[in-house]
């Protein structure tokens, strides 16, 4: 479902949604009961299932080699990657064969992971019935240290991505990619490649050169808003510093954990820094980042915040409410245990049902089989997830799409 | 943080025995800058005064991001006799040990010299904060208990001055900071907890500290908010790295304490790691087991301690 319109399918009726919602909630009904019961978590093995025409935030389509964005550079570029035998950008955020990430039977036999176009329809878009699904490439451009280097690697993977996938399938949309070490070419690509209704986001990594909120951003941040652009921030580092709070870990598991500690830390900056005092319409988009913190680290803040905000006057809403108006989470990874009390539980901390955007994190390894949605999530969450709260986040989705070139 | 004024702990009143308490985050002060010069040789006063502590941070004297007042301190607790606060024995009794019937105090010395640059003079410094806090504290009130502070970058001499204190009653836990020059599991800091787990004494994980990293994954942040919150994101890397790097698979009987940085985030930590484990456990096969790492412990006039199982406890 979802390949034949480019604008926003037609919203579900009741009658096409009753069947997934009575089922939600006799799901629901059964894992109360078998709860009552006292079984174990374990044995209530209840899936929720996803409903048709939802947006799917977070792909990662592979980049199949450095030379693969050859014909998207000019002759200086191309003749620097080939004469100085530059190898593949391949960030160590994610080894290739690592699990990952790829989940088991995602993983092609030739090639890199998410490198196929068949493989992601018949293994996200088809099988989850998604009318949207947003594209965030990680190929590692970020990681070199020439801001000349780095604006012409992001250009030609921005044209690679137009070319090579949002051209070739209707339901997909693109994350633009910025050469984040100069604000001035970040901003030159945002605008041009904003031109193509079909990049609905500015990508930025979690872990870069300096905190987000800093202020040598903002023009960044400024261009997003003008253009109805969410800004994403993805897990992952440019490796410009250590990969966490307290320094070099021995670990490539490390890494990854630390990625949640990044995302807070991320967070702190944006919202004390006054971000969103200054673009009260931006919305900023937490990728890969897990959820399950956000209550009690949003409790910390608040509690500093109430003690310490002469530091930062501009300030002027509780870190929560910030959160509310401009701050969304993808929904994979779930960190929690499979059990439905303690995760609606949490729901019910973070005080709000607009914050959580359906995504597969293809083809990452987040979970498996179908079993995308966290059990016993009810009906009414499975459709803000999947398709209100993304289509009021990308306000670009609306936009309706004319085939387009490459700009 | 210490913003808040609330009307002095009352001596106890219409309840007839006030609950005995522990707590476990107390920090004793020097009253003057001077003070541990009876506890250094000669040549470390004229060291000190001539180039000063040469922390992993820019400031000769201060924090780098200003607190939000003198000492993150309460605002009440100046001594009336003058000196930093926390700094005198006769009014943290006053004022805190006796109206909250507190039968254990733990001492967590800060600010001390812990890792610092010049290893020589880390270990000096540790050393006399360790008879100062006999001399000064524990030796004249018997409800308070010392952390043997150690030079945690040089993992021979701090696993020497833990053995040098073992068996010392006046020494309860061994002390760390969370910001160091690598994270906390790592193997320079192993002799820490071989010696430790000798001993039989807990390592306390302070927050705090600088160890030459930008003190979040992305640089250094603009603002003192950004440093204290950011506290428990330091905690959950430092006590990640603990335990990917198997400290508690070669010291099972070890036990750590994470102070003043928080719990609440104890649980999305644990099921973060769990989950991350289960999908790269061949990449740490010293990792044995999933485990449930966690304790948890609150101290404070109004809650009882409690403890449960587990290697790592918390305390706010």
């Amino acid at each position: 479902m979802g390949a034949d319109s480019g604008s926003r399918g037609p919203p579900m009726d009741d009658a096409a949604r009753a069947p997934y919602g009575n089922r939600v909630e006799v799901l629901r009904t059964e894992v109360n009961r078998r709860r009552a019961q006292e079984e174990t978590p374990e044995e209530t093995n209840v899936m929720t299932s996803p409903i048709a025409g939802g947006v799917d935030c977070d792909l990662h389509p592979a980049v199949p080699h450095l030379t693969s964005l050859l014909p998207y550079l000019n002759d200086y570029w191309r003749d620097q990657v080939t004469t100085r035998g530059m190898t593949d950008l391949v960030s160590q955020s994610y080894p290739l064969n690592s699990p990952i990430t790829s989940r088991p039977d995602w993983r092609p036999a030739d090639g890199k992971p998410g490198s196929s176009l068949e493989d992601m329809k018949a293994q996200a878009l088809d099988r989850f019935g998604v009318n949207y699904a947003i594209c965030n490439p990680l190929y590692g451009v970020q990681m070199v240290f020439s801001e000349d280097m780095a604006d012409a690697f992001c250009r030609a993977l921005n044209d690679w991505l137009v070319k090579e996938w949002l051209d070739k399938d209707q339901r997909l949309r693109g994350s633009i990619v910025i050469p984040v070490q100069s604000i001035e070419k970040s901003v030159a690509e945002i605008e041009r490649c904003a031109v193509n209704k079909r990049f609905v986001q500015v990508l930025m990594l979690v872990m870069g050169d300096m905190p987000l909120g800093k202020r040598a951003y903002w023009p960044i941040y400024a261009a997003a808003e003008r253009l109805n652009l969410a800004v994403g921030i993805h897990a992952g580092s440019n490796y410009h510093n250590p990969p966490t709070s307290v320094g070099w870990g021995s670990y490539h598991i490390e890494d990854y954990v630390a990625q949640a500690q990044a995302f807070q830390t991320q967070l702190t900056s944006l919202i004390v820094e006054g971000v969103f005092a200054r673009h009260p319409k931006l919305k900023m988009v937490m990728l890969e980042s897990g959820f399950t913190w956000l209550p009690s680290y949003l409790w910390r803040l608040h509690k500093f915040w109430r003690g310490v905000r002469m530091e930062t006057p501009w300030v002027d809403r509780a870190p929560m409410e910030i959160v509310r108006s401009n701050i969304r989470f993808s929904l994979q990874p779930i960190d929690a245990p499979p059990d439905p009390a303690t995760l609606n539980r949490l729901f019910e901390h973070m005080q709000s049902d607009e914050l959580l955007l359906f995504s597969t994190d293809y083809p990452h390894w987040q979970f498996d089989d179908d079993a995308v949605l966290p059990e016993g999530m009810s009906s009414e969450l499975v459709r803000k997830i999947m398709i209100d709260n993304p289509h009021a986040t990308y306000s670009r989705l609306k936009s309706a799409v004319t085939q387009e070139t490459t700009p | 943080m210490n913003v808040q004024f609330r009307a002095g702990a009352e001596p106890a009143s219409s309840v007839a025995v006030k609950s005995a308490i522990a707590d476990c985050d107390i920090h004793p002060a020097r009253a003057t800058a001077t003070e541990l010069y009876p506890y250094l040789a000669k040549r470390w006063h004229d060291h000190l005064e001539t180039y000063g502590k040469h922390p992993y941070q820019g400031m000769m004297e201060g924090p780098p991001y200003p607190k939000a007042q003198p000492n993150a301190s309460r605002r009440d607790a100046w001594p009336p006799e003058g000196g930093p606060q926390g700094s005198s024995l006769s009014f943290m009794q006053k004022q805190h040990l006796d109206p909250n019937n507190v039968a254990l105090g733990i001492l967590c010395p800060l600010n001390t010299g812990q890792g610092i640059r010049n290893q020589d003079l880390s270990a000096a410094l540790a050393t006399a904060i360790n008879d100062w806090q006999i001399d000064k504290w524990t030796s004249q009130d018997s409800r308070l208990k010392g952390s043997v502070v150690v030079a945690n970058e040089d993992g021979p001499a701090a696993a020497a001055e833990i053995r040098k204190r073992a068996g010392d009653k006046n020494f309860v836990q061994v002390l760390l900071l969370s910001r160091n020059v690598e994270p906390l599991g790592q193997r320079r800091y192993w002799p820490i907890y071989q010696a430790a787990e000798e001993a039989g004494l807990p390592i306390g994980v302070h927050a705090f500290g600088f160890g030459g990293n930008p003190i979040t994954a992305s640089g250094w942040p603009s603002y003192y908010i950004e440093e204290m919150v950011g506290h428990s994101q330091c905690q959950q890397t430092a006590l990640a790295s603990i335990v990917l790097e198997g400290v508690f698979e070669r010291h099972p009987k070890l036990k750590m304490v994470m102070i003043e940085a928080g719990f609440g985030w104890a649980p999305s930590l644990s099921w973060r790691l769990d989950k991350s484990w289960q999908r790269l456990k061949s990449e740490v096969p010293h990792v044995k087991r999933r485990r449930k790492p966690f304790a948890t412990t609150s101290s404070g006039p109004r809650s009882r301690w409690k403890t449960r199982r587990g290697a790592i406890t918390c305390s706010r």
